[in-house]
């Protein structure tokens, strides 16, 4: 259900648009739960995709993009291994958010808005997780922390099991290369 | 009778390790051979408390917490189960000072009872409002809400009543209930705390309105930053179809009414009703032009009662308890109660259920305890990133949509956020822009391109380039972005931008004063 699940072994893309496509494409204005239903599955929303998708839902590829464009969710291209969304909004600024980018530009080592080149992180900034009293607030890989201050940062990043090197990234972009 | 331990299982507790406290405490029930019944509730609202932890007692439940999982050995020590004395116990969870003074109305079960219990809702007072409105005509159940008072909790405060009137009269062979579950405004998060504390509150709600408007079908559309309660919701779906609350016959009355659960994509002007609609229609979440009003043109062209989440979930209380009963309490034209959120930098942040009138001092002062960082409050900033800042001196201001309007601000879904004397107000007022610019759906000029060019004006400002001139022009652009654009989003922006030019002067590089009157900047660059 989070968009940034790990499933343990790499769907099979074509299969899971298919099985998107059947489960919501005949919806009263299914589009979204569609295109969701890939990117829960897959963690991004493959290019070549999205023909078919536009096919079945009777639309232009035009207006496929348009939607997919609208919406910051959706992603065009896999994202890291981990995915840590840090809140900008006033709640968590008025509580040092933006030092706390800061800090996880440098642990990190890496730029907002970015998927790092060794596919380990994508670190970009989200606006409200709905844990205003507890600010600032943070998901990695879905999962909501409150009260992150640098160290808490740092333990939250330290206390994760790696991830095996065979990532479901590089299996994604490979499988992209195939038309859908 | 095993032990019953209540451990939230509320996006903001768990966000403080509540799921490992929960582990903690079955792990030492079964270290020590005890049968121990772990219940995952909601969140009373003492953010600052979470995880808290609840023990049923033979005098009532008495609270623990903020508990950390490597504090539950030492509780058990304790003899925490019999409500056994340790630092972190707080006492009865009733008699706790910040929740006695509340008035409970909408959230009377959140916190209380397991959310996914049909039954446990049922015997705490959940579904007399249907009971009632099952015997009412629809124009009676409209009457009832009309003259409760009610308005619209989103932020906009339109009469609920008229609107649900509207569509009752809107002939039309499908109507649509659409909650409004796009919570996206920071320093809110009193829909999340109901939909995961009592998700068949709001279900109740949207049924009622169904009945009211002659709608046999309900949208909810959940923002997707909102995880925990699409778990919540989809789980709490099932056991209301399970327990004939939804269905073809609700309640076997043979009246037909069911929701369908819709997860949006990150877009904060999806909270604007219309492009709410565009987007439950799988399109861009673009704004409509208005007229025609959702009311009577909606959800896939037909009438549509949209609603945000408390709204709804006030609904049940006002037909169960009557709507006298709802209009007694409030203020002016505020009628009944608000769930105040309390956030940003505070000692004691969480959700303050009271009726209107209660003083902005009052929530940021008596229940927040002042900043968490304990440096003096420089500004307020109420009803999310489309409110005005409010300078630490004007807090002594009734918490009423009249009254805020007056001062020009608003009272927006409640969010109350609190910034320590740190902050810099020309930096939140280009984060207004920024925000607006980077959220614009792009349909109305004003809004898409105003917003970028208001970024690269108060950045001149800040950096002391011409200031008086581009003072001026900031102003202007604030007045065409309000007057010309096509919703909140472009057509509110200017209310923080201006607010923290008028009250925070200094922090533009301007004189104490002279924000609030641009022939007076000679001095200022």
């Amino acid at each position: 259900m989070p968009a940034h699940s790990h499933p343990a072994t790499s769907p099979d893309p074509v299969a899971t648009v298919g099985r998107a496509i059947t489960a919501h494409a005949h919806e009263p204005g299914g589009l979204l739960p569609l295109l969701h239903a890939i990117q829960d599955e897959l963690g991004w929303l493959p290019p070549e995709a999205l023909p078919r998708v536009a096919d079945v839902m009777n639309l232009s590829r035009a207006e496929v993009h348009g939607v997919v464009s609208f919406y910051h969710d959706f992603r065009l291209k896999p994202p890291g291994r981990r995915v840590v969304r840090i809140c900008r909004a006033e709640s968590c600024q008025a509580m040092g958010s933006d030092a706390l980018v800061e800090h996880a530009r440098q642990r990190l080592g890496m730029e907002m808005h970015s998927t790092r080149p060794d596919g380990g992180f994508t670190l970009e900034p989200v606006y409200c997780l709905g844990n205003c009293a507890l600010s600032p607030s943070m998901t990695v890989d879905g999962t909501l922390h409150g009260r992150v201050d640098p160290a808490r940062f740092d333990e939250v990043i330290d206390e994760m099991s790696p991830l095996p090197e065979a990532s479901r990234t590089l299996a994604c972009t490979a499988e992209a290369e195939k038309p859908l | 009778m095993s032990p019953t331990v209540y451990v939230p299982a509320d996006a903001a507790a768990r966000s403080m390790g509540a799921d490992g406290v929960a582990r903690a405490i079955q792990t030492g029930a079964a270290q020590q051979d005890i049968d121990v019944r772990v219940v995952r509730n909601g969140s009373r609202g003492l953010a600052w408390l979470e995880p808290l932890v609840e023990v049923v007692t033979p005098g009532g439940r008495v609270a623990y917490g903020p508990v950390r999982a490597s504090d539950v050995p030492g509780l058990y020590t304790a003899d925490f189960l019999n409500g056994g004395s340790h630092p972190l116990f707080l006492g009865p969870t009733e008699a706790l000072p910040w929740l006695a003074r509340q008035d409970r109305l909408v959230f009377a079960r959140v916190g209380v009872i397991d959310p996914l219990s049909h039954a446990e809702w049922r015997e705490n007072g959940g579904g007399r409002g249907l009971d009632a409105a099952l015997e009412m005509t629809p124009e009676a159940i409209v009457e009832t809400v009309t003259g409760s008072g009610l308005r619209g909790r989103g932020g906009a405060g339109f009469p609920t009543g008229i609107k649900w009137k509207t569509v009752l009269a809107t002939p039309a062979a499908q109507k649509y209930i659409v909650c409004n579950a796009d919570e996206g405004d920071s320093g809110t998060f009193s829909d999340r705390m109901l939909m995961e504390g009592d998700p068949y509150t709001l279900f109740e709600g949207m049924i009622i309105a169904g009945l009211g408007v002659g709608a046999t079908k309900g949208y909810i559309y959940l923002r997707s930053e909102y995880p925990d309660c699409e778990r919540v919701l989809l789980a709490a779906l099932t056991g209301a179809r399970t327990a004939g609350l939804l269905g073809a016959s609700v309640r076997g009355s043979g009246r037909a009414f069911d929701i369908v659960l819709r997860r949006g994509a990150g877009s904060y002007v999806c909270g604007e009703e219309t492009a709410l609609l565009e987007s439950l229609e799988g399109k861009r979440g673009e704004v409509r032009y208005r007229p025609p009003m959702p009311a009577q043109v909606g959800l896939f062209g037909m009438p549509t009662a949209l609603n945000n989440v408390v709204t709804l979930g006030s609904v049940p209380a006002i037909l169960a308890e009557g709507p006298e009963a709802y209009r007694a309490r409030g203020v002016g034209r505020s009628r009944g109660t608000l769930p105040f959120q309390l956030a940003g930098n505070i000692k004691h942040g969480g959700l303050v259920e009271v009726p209107f009138g209660v003083s902005l001092a009052s929530l940021v002062y008596d229940y927040g305890g002042g900043t968490a960082t304990g440096r003096p409050v420089r500004a307020v900033q109420v009803g999310g990133p489309l409110g005005a800042f409010l300078p630490a001196s004007a807090l002594d201001i009734p918490l009423d949509y009249e009254a805020f309007v007056e001062k020009g601000a608003i009272v927006g879904h409640g969010g109350v956020v609190v910034f320590d004397d740190s902050v810099d107000l020309a930096k939140m007022a280009r984060y207004a822009m920024e925000f607006c610019a980077i959220e614009s759906c792009g349909k109305c000029t004003p809004c898409r391109i105003g917003s970028t060019r208001g970024v690269e004006v108060i950045d001149r400002i800040r950096q002391g380039e011409r200031r008086p001139q581009n003072v001026a022009l900031l102003r202007d652009l604030c007045e065409t972005m309000t007057s010309a654009s096509l919703c909140a989003l472009g057509g509110m922006t200017a209310w923080p931008v201006l607010s923290a030019l008028e009250h925070f002067p200094e922090d533009f590089g301007l004189r104490p004063g002279a924000g609030s009157d641009a022939g007076a900047l000679a001095g200022g660059s």
